[in-house]
């Protein structure tokens, strides 16, 4: 098989990729485009390591074939702070001890940012619903509840 | 082994004619992918068959719910997010709604389809439960034409259906007459997010003077198919739900269930799990009481 042309905007850069249409979109962000802040976790759409925005939606990168991405707007873990300024996600997981080792922490910030975006502030059951696609095996999650709670108050500081 | 893209080729006709056309000409050899949350896990761990794959997600044919005064209809191409957030079928039909939230994390629900879940036939799914209870009905389309198969007879045997391999499901159809009757939908799984079901059950119901007038109950993870229990509704119809009659229910599920030992669970542990969640709808169902 050969080839195609993809054009994709990722992060606000536009983008012409060229890969074969059933390529990961995973694979393509960490080794066509050198984005490696994307995860690759279990590889089958349980852990969430892999979560980026597409056209706004979360997903797994790991189970989206690149041919299902044309023409789309994606944006990883590297477009979520705006330039220098961290995403609210980004400094309540820092202040609040969020992560351990980091490998999920990608996926948990995107998954916090497709979460406030929907209920900029979010209950609990919201907060545990909409990270149940994401697994960590340090923290224990609390902690990354805290760092979302948190996210939602600095979200909403003027 | 991850699978080598070079090896597959990968198709998007981007509209429906263009896809049954190709399905047409060559019957059997492609492999139609939605959203992906199924194939791409077999391509990701190498264990993907097919090398000619035929992209549905961007068919906006596929993806539309309409609503009727007296039914609703959602294309197959429908994500569990459309699904679980649509007036119509939050009023309607909340049990799928909540099969529809129960299916997979938020990334899964926002790509996988309900015909992708159908189509799959996995025993375990958890939309079919929900779909028998409230009788759907499915539109399989070909280049030669639409037919229409109540969703009951479509599973044949284990990850064998009706469909043809020129066929794609269209819609599912959903009759509006279960407004205001008993409602009742559970899953057992290994955590409550994201697992995949050791059982499932869903029903709907109603009682007059005390007596069963209607129930239909779907189930999932028991048998070689997901399963609508008819020899254990036929037990129910005209009786009071007295402890007699729900024991004699319950005995007859057991006679209607076929369930396997695998990695997820036992057949002792599913047996007994299904008799009791039976026992369960049934209690809330005696002490149902018509709303309105």
């Amino acid at each position: 098989m050969t080839t195609d042309t993809f054009s994709l905007q990722i992060n606000g850069e536009l983008r012409q990729i060229e890969a074969y249409p059933m390529e990961r979109l995973l694979d393509v962000l960490r080794e066509r485009c050198g984005l490696t802040g994307t995860k690759e976790g279990c590889g089958e759409g349980e852990c969430g390591a892999c979560n980026v925005l597409i056209n706004g939606e979360l997903v797994n990168s790991c189970l989206v074939p690149i041919a299902q991405a044309e023409g789309a707007e994606i944006v990883t873990i590297e477009g979520v702070a705006h330039g220098e300024e961290l995403h609210p996600a980004q400094k309540a997981f820092l202040q609040c001890g969020g992560a351990q080792c980091g490998m999920c922490t990608p996926g948990m910030i995107v998954a916090t940012a497709h979460l406030l975006n929907k209920y900029p502030q979010p209950t609990i059951e919201q907060i545990r619903e909409g990270l149940n696609g994401n697994l960590c095996r340090c923290t224990g999650y609390m902690r990354i509840f805290e760092a979302v709670q948190k996210a939602a108050l600095l979200g909403s500081a003027p | 082994m991850r699978s080598n893209p070079a090896e597959f080729q990968f198709i998007s006709p981007g509209n429906l004619a263009g896809a049954l056309d190709l399905l047409h000409r060559e019957p059997g050899a492609w492999q139609p992918v939605a959203g992906g949350t199924e194939i791409m896990v077999q391509y990701s761990a190498g264990r993907l068959r097919a090398r000619s794959l035929l992209n549905l997600w961007d068919i906006p044919e596929l993806k539309i719910i309409d609503e009727s005064t007296d039914s609703l209809r959602i294309g197959g191409g429908c994500t569990f997010t459309q699904i679980r957030d649509h007036p119509g079928i939050r009023e309607h039909f909340p049990l799928l709604a909540t099969a529809a939230a129960w299916t997979g994390g938020i990334a899964n629900q926002n790509r996988a389809t309900i015909a992708g879940n159908i189509v799959n036939a996995s025993p375990a799914a958890d939309s079919p439960p929900a779909l028998l209870a409230y009788e759907a009905e499915l539109d399989l389309i070909s280049a030669v034409g639409t037919r229409r198969v109540p969703y009951k007879d479509f599973h044949l045997g284990y990850k064998k259906t009706v469909l043809q391999p020129n066929e794609l499901l269209l819609a599912i159809h959903l009759p509006k007459r279960f407004c205001g009757w008993f409602r009742y939908i559970q899953k057992t799984g290994a955590r409550n997010a994201q697992a995949i079901s050791k059982v499932c059950i869903a029903c709907v119901g109603k009682l007059h003077a005390n007596r069963v007038e209607a129930v239909n109950i779907g189930i999932g993870a028991v048998a070689p198919t997901p399963l609508r229990l008819l020899r254990t509704e036929k037990v129910l119809l005209g009786s009071s739900l007295t402890p007699k009659i729900i024991s004699e229910a319950v005995q007859t599920l057991g006679t209607e269930i076929s369930p396997i030992e695998d990695i997820r669970s036992s057949v002792t542990y599913r047996r007994q799990v299904a008799a009791n969640l039976l026992e369960d709808l049934l209690s809330s169902f005696s002490v149902w009481e018509q709303e309105g």
